[in-house]
C-alpha cells in the first residue's frame, strides 16, 4: 500500500509539472501583453515595466525562472493587484469557491442518488421517465444558462433570493443550484444504470427470498453495491464543478477563485493564470488519488489486494 | 388441505409469461403435494418449468409472469391470493430458498454474519446482537470451521462450497417448514456436491423441514429424494417414489432421461441423449408434448392429451402407453434392466397393477 501511494504521489507531481509547462507556453501564445490597456504609457515606460517583471527575456528563460520559483515554493506576484503574491490571492479567494463547490457537490450527489434510485426501483414507470428527463436536461443545459434562468426567475421575478453578490448564506443558494445541476444529473444517470444492474443480481434475489421489504432490500443491499462504483465518478464531477464555477462565479459575482481566474486571463496576468491552473490541477489530482483510496476502504475486495494478499 | 400430511398442495397451476413474441405457457396445469418431512425432487431439462413452479411458491415470479389459474395451498391459505406484504412474512420464515450459484448469491459488501442474521431480525424481531449469536450457531451447524472469526468475513473470503453452506445457513436460520433448493449443487465440484447433499440431509433431520429439490441431475436425485416428479414442457409427466421412478419408469420421457444418465454399467464411450429439442411453449403441441421426440409415440399422442394413469398408489404417469388398449412396447434395454431389478425388489409384494385412474 505504501509503495503504491508513493508511486501515485510521484505521478501526481509529474502531472503537475507537465500541466505547468504546457500552460506556460499556451499562455504565451495568447495575444496581447499585460500592458495592452495602459494606452497612456510611453514605449520606454512600457519597456522598463516589462523589464521589471522579467518579460523582456526570451520565453525559455522566463519559463526556467518561473519553474525555478515554483521549486522555491513561490507562485510569483500578481500583475493586476498591486503586486500581491499569487498564493495569497488564491488563499484569500478560496473560501467562497470551496463553499460553493462543496454545497453543490453534496446537493448534487445526494439528490442524484435519490433520483437515480427512484428511477431504478420504479423502472419503466412515469417516475423513471421523469427522472431520466430531468437528468438529460441537467446534462444538456450548460450551467451558465441555468444560472441566468435562476437569476431571472427566482432572483428578479420572484425575488426569493438575492441576484448576485456575496453577503451571506442566502447569496450562495442560486449559484449552488446552478452548479449542482450537472453533478446531480450525472449521479442520477450513473446510479440508475448501476442499480438496475444490481437489482437484477442473484444476491438481491436472495434478499427477496429472505422476506426483506422493498425498502430493506434497497437500503441494505442495493444502495451500497451501487454506490461503490459511484466513487469513481466523484473525481470527474469535481473537475466539472471547478470549470463550471469559473463561469458561475462570474455571473453571480462571487469573489472566488474562478472569477479571479477569468479576470486574470482577460488582462494577461500571467502569474495568476499559472498559479490558479496549477492549483486546480493539484486539487483535481489529489481528489482522484483520494477517490482511489476511498474506493479501497468501502469495497472489501479491493482492500485485500491493496494489502498485498 | 386435502391431506393433513401435506405441507403444500399445488392444484392445476397455470403460469404464462408475457413476451414480445406472445404468451409463453410456461406452466400448464401442474398439481403436486409436498408432505411433511419429505424431499420431493422435481426433475426436468432446462425450460421445463421446474424453477418457475417453485418460484411461484415463494411469490418471486418475474414481473411479466401471470398466474392464469390454480391454487397453492399452504397452511390452509392460497399463496397466490396473498399480497406482497403478506408474502414477505412467509418468505425466509416458513418457506426458504437456496439458489444455484453460491458465487453470486451472497451480497459482496456485507459481512456474512449479518447476512445470516438478517432474516432473524426481520421475522423474529431479534436485536442485532442476539441475531448474530444465533447466526454463529447456524454457522457451526453448517460446518464452517472457526465460526466466531468468520462471522466478520466477507463472501469473497470463502470458497464456493463454503459459500453454499452459508447460503444454506441463511435459508435455514428461521427453521422454515419448506426449503426450496433450486439446483443447489449444479455450480459446485462433484466432491463438494456430495458434502453439500450430506449436509442438507443431515439438517433436514435436525430442523424437520420438507425439501423441494429442483435438479436436472438424476444422480443427485437418487441419493436425496423420497419422491420424484418429472416435468416436461410445463407439465408433470410422471411422479412416484424414487424407486418407482428409477426402476419402474413408465413415461417415454423418463425412459429417455434415465437412458441418457451415465451409469457404471454404461458400455462404450458415447453418451446417449434424447434427440430433438423441447417444444415451443408459445404454441404448445396438442396431445403428449413429448410425442415429437419419442420413439414410442402413437397416433393418439398427437391428438389427445394423456391423463394420469395409475401405476401404483404412489406412482402415476401421463402416457397413453399405459392405456389398456395400447400395444405392448419394449422400453430401451437399460430401462428393461432396471424394471427387472424393480421386479426383484418387489417380489414379496403382488405384481404391478395396470389400472387407470379414471
Amino acid at each position: 500500500m505504501r509503495k503504491y501511494l508513493l508511486k501515485r504521489i510521484f505521478y501526481l507531481f509529474l502531472t503537475l509539472f507537465i500541466v505547468a509547462t504546457v500552460t506556460f507556453f499556451l499562455m504565451k501564445l495568447m495575444p496581447g501583453t499585460p500592458l495592452q490597456n495602459e494606452a497612456k504609457l510611453t514605449a520606454s515606460e512600457k519597456a522598463s515595466i516589462l523589464a521589471q517583471y522579467g518579460l523582456d527575456k526570451p520565453i525559455w528563460l522566463q519559463y526556467l525562472i518561473y519553474i525555478g520559483g515554483i521549486f522555491k515554493g513561490s507562485l510569483g506576484l500578481s500583475f493586476q493587484f498591486s503586486d500581491q503574491a499569487v498564493s495569497y490571492l488564491i488563499g484569500s479567494r478560496m473560501g467562497p469557491s470551496m463553499q460553493l463547490g462543496g454545497q453543490a457537490m453534496v446537493i448534487g450527489v445526494v439528490f442524484g442518488i435519490i433520483l437515480g434510485a427512484v428511477g431504478a426501483i420504479r423502472k419503466d414507470t412515469w417516475a423513471d421517465r421523469l427522472a431520466t428527463i430531468l437528468s438529460i436536461l441537467g446534462i444538456a443545459v450548460p450551467s451558465f444558462v441555468l444560472a441566468i434562468l435562476l437569476q431571472y426567475y427566482l432572483g428578479l421575478k420572484m425575488g426569493w433570493f438575492p441576484v448576485a453578490g456575496w453577503e451571506g448564506f442566502a447569496y450562495t443558494i442560486l449559484p449552488t443550484l446552478a452548479l449542482a445541476a450537472s453533478p446531480l444529473a450525472e449521479t442520477a444517470r450513473f446510479i440508475r444504470t448501476d442499480m438496475v444492474d444490481v437489482l437484477s443480481s442473484d444476491y438481491i434475489e436472495l434478499a427477496k427470498a429472505k422476506g426483506l421489504s422493498k425498502f430493506g432490500i434497497v437500503y441494505h443491499h442495493a444502495l451500497r453495491n451501487s454506490l461503490i462504483p459511484m466513487v469513481t465518478l466523484i473525481g470527474p464531477l469535481a473537475a466539472a464543478l471547478m470549470t463550471g464555477s469559473m463561469v458561475v462565479e462570474n455571473i453571480f459575482s462571487v469573489p472566488g477563485i474562478g472569477e479571479q481566474f477569468v479576470k486574470s486571463i482577460l488582462v494577461n496576468d500571467y502569474p495568476t493564470i499559472m498559479g490558479v491552473t496549477i492549483f486546480y490541477s493539484a486539487l483535481l489530482c489529489l481528489l482522484l488519488l483520494l477517490t482511489d483510496i476511498v474506493y479501497g476502504i468501502i469495497d472489501p475486495r479491493i482492500r485485500l489486494s491493496g494489502n498485498g494478499d | 388441505m386435502e391431506n393433513p400430511e401435506n405441507v403444500i398442495e399445488v392444484r392445476n397451476l397455470q403460469i404464462d409469461f408475457h413476451t414480445y413474441a406472445g404468451e409463453v405457457k410456461a406452466i400448464r396445469d401442474v398439481s403436486f403435494d409436498l408432505r411433511k418431512g419429505e424431499t420431493l425432487a422435481i426433475v426436468g431439462e432446462s425450460g421445463s418449468g421446474k424453477s418457475v413452479t417453485t418460484r411461484s411458491l415463494m411469490g418471486l415470479l418475474a414481473p411479466n409472469a401471470v398466474i392464469k389459474g390454480g391454487s397453492i395451498m399452504f397452511h390452509g391459505d392460497d399463496i397466490i391470493k396473498k399480497s406482497e406484504k403478506e408474502m414477505q412474512h412467509i418468505r425466509g420464515k416458513d418457506i426458504a430458498m437456496i439458489f444455484q450459484d453460491p458465487m453470486t448469491s451472497l451480497d459482496p459488501t456485507m459481512r456474512i454474519g449479518m447476512q445470516i442474521a438478517e432474516p432473524l431480525m426481520k421475522h423474529k424481531g431479534l436485536k442485532k446482537k442476539e441475531a448474530i449469536s444465533q447466526a454463529l450457531e447456524m454457522l457451526k451447524l453448517v460446518g464452517i470451521t472457526d465460526p466466531e472469526a468468520r462471522l466478520n468475513d466477507y463472501p469473497y473470503q470463502f470458497s464456493g462450497g463454503m459459500r453454499q453452506r452459508i447460503v444454506i445457513a441463511i435459508a435455514l436460520v428461521c427453521y422454515p417448514e419448506v426449503l426450496i433448493a433450486d439446483e443447489p449443487t449444479t455450480a459446485l465440484d462433484v466432491t463438494i456436491q456430495a458434502q453439500i447433499l450430506d449436509l442438507m440431509k443431515d439438517l433436514q433431520n435436525r430442523i424437520d423441514t420438507s425439501i423441494i429439490f429442483i435438479t436436472h441431475d438424476l444422480g443427485v436425485v437418487a441419493g436425496m429424494a423420497d419422491r420424484v416428479a418429472v416435468m416436461y414442457a410445463g407439465k408433470i409427466v410422471e411422479y412416484g417414489t424414487v424407486d418407482e421412478i428409477f426402476f419402474n419408469p413408465q413415461h417415454p420421457y423418463t425412459w429417455g432421461l434415465l437412458n441418457s444418465m451415465p451409469t457404471l454399467n454404461t458400455a462404450g464411450g458415447s453418451l446417449r441423449a434424447i434427440p430433438g429439442t423441447p417444444p415451443d411453449l408459445l404454441d404448445p403441441p396438442v396431445g403428449d408434448a413429448f410425442a415429437a421426440r419419442s420413439d414410442y409415440a402413437m397416433k393418439i399422442d398427437t391428438e389427445k392429451e394423456p391423463p394420469f394413469f395409475k401405476v401404483s398408489d404412489t406412482h402415476y404417469a401421463a402416457t397413453w402407453l399405459l392405456h389398456p388398449d395400447a400395444p405392448k412396447v419394449t422400453p430401451p434395454a437399460e430401462i428393461v434392466r432396471r424394471q427387472k431389478k424393480f421386479a426383484e425388489m418387489q417380489r414379496p409384494e403382488p405384481p404391478i397393477k395396470n389400472t387407470t385412474k379414471e
